[in-house]
């Protein structure tokens, strides 16, 4: 089932076309990975599908139902939720806290304080923080406050869940950590979409791959297909990495 | 030793306690307080109920509004022009309920702007409702002011007391609310906050809207003792700058910061500039820089670094002894 639905989305900034004529669709229980060169348009993709601002023209559909007018708190109801390239958590709480936002607002209906904090807690906990839930979030390694985003994020009960570069500036065996984070998230049946420029982690988890130049779509496919992609090596990739995947 | 241990096992009784006896005190301060004083500490209070219920919306989310003048000029207003018909503690009443609508129409069109852009519209509200009220009061009903009826000293004081407590009340539950909650992601990241449910506009408006009825309804008590108002006096620019000093001088982190702020303020500013003029704001001027240079949190700062100051000089005085009673043996 296709879970999110995007035709001929565009996105103009003046005279620029950050996204220009974007077809592609999720289907439900898959990860797809968003990559290209900075500057391609991915993180507008992402802005929006999560409502931050109006399509200049397209559509898209959240299972079947057209996002367009909405503002970014009523698609996160509706079970969307994200988290953001340069972090963004609330620095003026402890972590827990930031937790507990997505807890009682990112639902739409009512939600309790017990089952807010319950909810708030077990997503801490999936994410292996469950023991720095005091600790002011600005004490947290980068690491850690991009796992926060993730709680918070997981914690608005999302079906479809937008990654952008959660890896971006990790070290390695943090990039491995965060991988295997993103599987478990796919394993709890969330759909995922992430943007990353690590391609050992889009091609170790993701099961299809769409390639994002200029603001246009270049390729759509299998990690393998689109790793031995020619327009794409030559754009993006380049002949090293390749070996990489 | 004994006595730091005593005051934090058992806080919460001890600080029910204090606020009783200082209410108490307040409660009887009219009968042998004189006329001046009383009103001093009427102001103290009043300047409490601004700073709080301005901290209450700009200190936790963080957009800094100068509109206070506004809601308190329209309380002042509200006596001028129902004192005659209706009793006092509904004119309170109605005072905070016209700020409030007021509120929402002004933060629906103003909260749109971030920063410094919502700040200074908020300062332009104040003086073009003080001109618009100027205007019709004087070109269209050719009125100059207005007389209050004189109300007795202890019956203000008593009624800044209450609204004082119920403004405290009010930002304490808040806070610990998910309004608060909310309030507090908005001030943290706006536009995370969006993304993550909080609708930000509702928020904001609606909080923007509660701090104004209690500075509205400061306005309502406040008048009679004015004895005569008009456009100028009801909406000086004053009001807005009052509780932000309040804040910043108290510190603005947690509840007790205004509170504190605002009384050793009022009380410095009305005891002081009756004596010493215009020397008490370029005296209060240093002050405030000082404050702000050397103490983010304001005066509240102080005392806990204080604390931790002495603490350290206690515990190292203490080590000390014991490293000497070690040496001897």
């Amino acid at each position: 089932m296709r879970i999110l639905e995007c035709q001929g989305v565009t996105k103009f900034f003046g005279g620029l076309a950050a996204v220009s004529n974007v077809d592609f669709h999720v289907d439900q229980g898959e990860i797809v990975g968003l990559i290209g060169p900075n500057g391609a348009g991915k993180t507008t993709l992402f802005n929006l599908v999560a409502g931050t601002f109006p399509l200049s023209s397209g559509e898209i559909k959240f299972k079947g139902r057209k996002l367009s007018g909405l503002k970014p708190h009523r698609i996160c109801q509706m079970g969307i939720a994200r988290t953001f390239q340069e972090t963004k958590v609330f620095a003026n709480m402890p972590v827990l806290q930031n937790v507990l936002v997505g807890a009682f607002f990112g639902t739409p209906t009512h939600v309790s304080g017990a089952a807010a904090a319950r909810e708030a807690t077990q997503s801490l906990e999936f994410v292996g923080l469950s023991a720095m839930g005091a600790t002011p979030i600005s004490d947290l390694t980068l690491a850690n406050q991009k796992r926060v985003e993730v709680a918070r994020a997981l914690a608005t009960k999302p079906e479809l869940l937008l990654l952008d570069e959660l890896m971006a500036g990790l070290t390695p065996t943090e990039v491995g950590e965060a991988m295997e984070l993103v599987t478990r998230i796919r394993d709890k049946g969330i759909t995922v979409v992430m943007v990353e420029h690590v391609m050992k982690a889009i091609m170790g988890v993701s099961g299809r791959v769409m390639v994002l130049h200029h603001g246009e779509k270049l390729a759509e496919g299998t990690c393998n297909e689109i790793s031995c992609n020619k327009t794409v090596i030559d754009v993006y990739l380049g002949k090293e990495s390749n070996a990489g995947s | 030793m004994n006595i730091t241990r005593l005051f934090t096992a058992h806080r919460r009784p001890l600080l029910v306690g204090f606020l009783i006896l200082l209410m108490a005190f307040v409660f009887t301060f009219p009968l042998y307080g004189g006329a001046y004083p009383t009103r001093v500490l009427t102001t103290m209070l009043m300047y409490t109920v601004l700073a709080v219920s301005w901290v209450m919306f700009s200190g936790t989310t963080g957009y800094m509004s100068l509109a206070p003048a506004a809601f308190f000029g329209i309380g002042i207003y509200s006596t001028a022009l129902l004192q005659h018909y209706l009793p006092f503690p509904v004119i309170i009443i109605v005072g905070g309920l016209i700020s409030f609508a007021l509120a929402v129409l002004l933060g629906l069109v103003t909260l749109r702007l971030k920063g410094i852009y919502f700040t200074i519209f908020s300062f332009g509200l104040v003086v073009f409702i003080g001109n618009t009220v100027n205007y019709v009061e004087a070109d269209i009903f050719g009125r100059h002011g207005w007389y209050f009826d004189a109300l007795d000293r202890a019956t203000l004081l008593y009624a800044m007391l209450g609204l004082a407590v119920v403004t405290v009340l009010a930002a304490y539950f808040i806070s610990r609310s998910r309004l608060g909650l909310a309030m507090q992601s908005i001030g943290g990241n706006e536009e995370a906050a969006e993304h993550m449910g909080v609708n930000t506009t509702r928020i904001k408006v609606l909080t923007f809207a509660i701090s104004a009825i209690f500075m509205g309804a400061a306005g309502v008590i406040l008048a009679p003792s004015l004895s005569y108002s008009n456009p100028s006096i009801a909406f000086s620019v004053t009001y807005s700058f009052i509780p932000i000093v309040a804040a910043v001088f108290g510190g603005m982190g947690q509840l007790h910061g205004p509170v504190i702020g605002a009384l050793v303020f009022g009380f410095l500013e009305k005891t002081l500039r009756a004596q010493l003029l215009t020397y008490f704001m370029l005296g209060f001027g240093i002050i405030m820089v000082v404050v702000i240079l050397f103490l983010p949190n304001g005066l509240v700062g102080l005392a806990s670094m204080l604390r931790d100051r002495l603490g350290g000089v206690i515990s190292k005085v203490r080590n000390g002894s014991d490293g000497e009673q070690h040496a001897n043996t």
